[in-house]
């Protein structure tokens, strides 16, 4: 049985690995505003862009631009595959590998080559590990991406693409829906899928649309860009998911921490008192045998 | 009594949102203005200055390249970066203006926003 001082050690350490737990909570917590900030700054500008560029989509034919045409046999693919570049976040990564396993391993079974690029430590060491086909990964970028770097990511894609390296690029991100929910995604990234403009707008839009200089020169500016501001909006929601996952792990490890502290300071005075009454029959049984 | 709403959007912010009378944007076939009850119209943005005014006030702002949407009265501006010219900050301005040159130099051959962005600021100023 656990001695006394035993007990009392544990309830120490616990009590030490809370003080760590909520510190990191307090951290993600900070984290998570800065990343939320900075994602619904972005929403309106991603939303507007692909507005235009449905718009714009709509009113010319589907197959000017080698980037909207679906390629017949597919024989290659690109994952673009995101997870944090740290840990103690929950299931946060382990959601997205998984996600991202599967699928690849679905396509292999299809007989697709399928080669990843990596974002985040956490996806290189296990892809890294299992011999995944990685072309390229990135660590520690979040947070310090900027548009120029963006664009060369999404040239560097569109350049595979253009020379029939790759037939199809996917993203596998983890979407930010609630501070209690976040869940992985798949999206398809080339070839572009223009958005719908919406519903009804797209009837009464006037016929007249001038376009300077003309549709086919802006969609060739336009489409590169859309791919960049889809990876920016991967980059920004899987940070918020990340700060998000992570807040809600450590705010877990800290109850849990507390249910432990509880149970053993119960233990704690269960077993002192079981020490007083037994020194005490001790001494009863003593002063009964002397008289 | 004005029509027209202008929108200046970059990937961190809304720079601008409100109601003008008219705007004056550099587009990538040359400076374009646009008043109420323009022609749906789409343009590439090229880095330089972009005006607009609300009742004898004239605004402007920096921008650098995006492209814009003129639709039902609305004008959108979309564009990596615009800072507003009583926000620009000369001397940070001028910094990052030394900065890109010296990238430039080493790197002929990349086109370098901050460079432009330096320079879209500058040119408002001088």
């Amino acid at each position: 049985m656990a001695t006394l001082r035993d007990i009392l050690r544990k309830i120490g350490a616990v009590k030490k690995t809370r003080q760590i737990t909520r510190a990191m909570n307090m951290v993600a917590a900070a984290r998570l505003r800065g990343a939320q900030a900075k994602m619904e700054g972005f929403d309106p500008y991603a939303a507007k862009f692909s507005e235009v560029l449905g718009n714009l989509a709509s009113r010319i034919e589907p197959d000017i631009h080698p980037l909207l045409v679906k390629k017949e046999d597919i024989s290659s693919l690109a994952l673009l595959h995101f997870t944090s570049d740290r840990g103690l976040c929950g299931s946060f990564n382990t959601n997205l590998i998984n996600m991202g396993e599967k699928w690849i391993n679905d396509q292999k079974g299809k007989g697709v080559d399928c080669r990843l690029t990596t974002v985040g430590k956490k996806g290189r060491d296990y892809f890294g590990k299992r011999g995944f086909d990685i072309i390229d990964s990135y660590i520690n970028v979040y947070g310090i991406i900027d548009m120029s770097f963006i664009g060369q990511m999404a040239k560097g894609f569109i350049d595979r693409y253009m020379a029939d390296e790759i037939d199809e690029v996917y993203m596998i991100y983890s979407r930010f829906i609630s501070m209690a929910r976040q869940e992985p995604t798949l999206v398809k990234l080339i070839p572009v899928e223009p958005p719908k403009s919406e519903e009804g707008q797209g009837e009464s839009s006037p016929a007249e649309y001038l376009c300077e200089p003309d549709p086919e020169e802006l969609l060739i500016e336009l489409l590169p860009k859309h791919i960049g501001v889809q990876i920016v909006n991967a980059f920004l929601q899987n940070e918020t998911s990340e700060h998000a996952a992570r807040m809600a792990a450590m705010d877990n490890a800290s109850k849990n921490c507390n249910e432990l502290v509880e149970n053993l300071t119960l233990v704690y005075n269960k077993a002192r008192q079981a020490a007083i009454t037994a020194e005490l029959m001790d001494i009863v049984g003593g002063a009964e045998a002397l008289r | 009594m004005s029509e027209l709403y202008l929108e200046v959007i970059t990937p961190e912010k809304v720079v601008v949102s409100q109601e003008v009378d008219i705007v004056v944007a550099p587009g990538t076939l040359g400076e374009f203005g646009v008043l109420p009850e323009h022609v749906g119209f789409l343009s590439g943005i090229v880095p330089g200055e972009l005006r607009y005014r609300l009742d004898d006030k004239m605004e402007s702002l920096a921008v650098t390249t995006g492209f814009s949407e003129v639709f039902n009265n609305r004008v959108s501006v979309l564009v990596d970066a615009a800072e507003m010219v009583h926000d620009i900050d000369v001397e940070r301005a001028q910094r990052a203006m030394e900065r890109a040159k010296e990238r430039l130099a080493k790197d002929r051959g990349s086109e370098d926003i901050d460079f432009l962005r330096a320079e879209a600021a500058l040119r408002l100023i001088f």
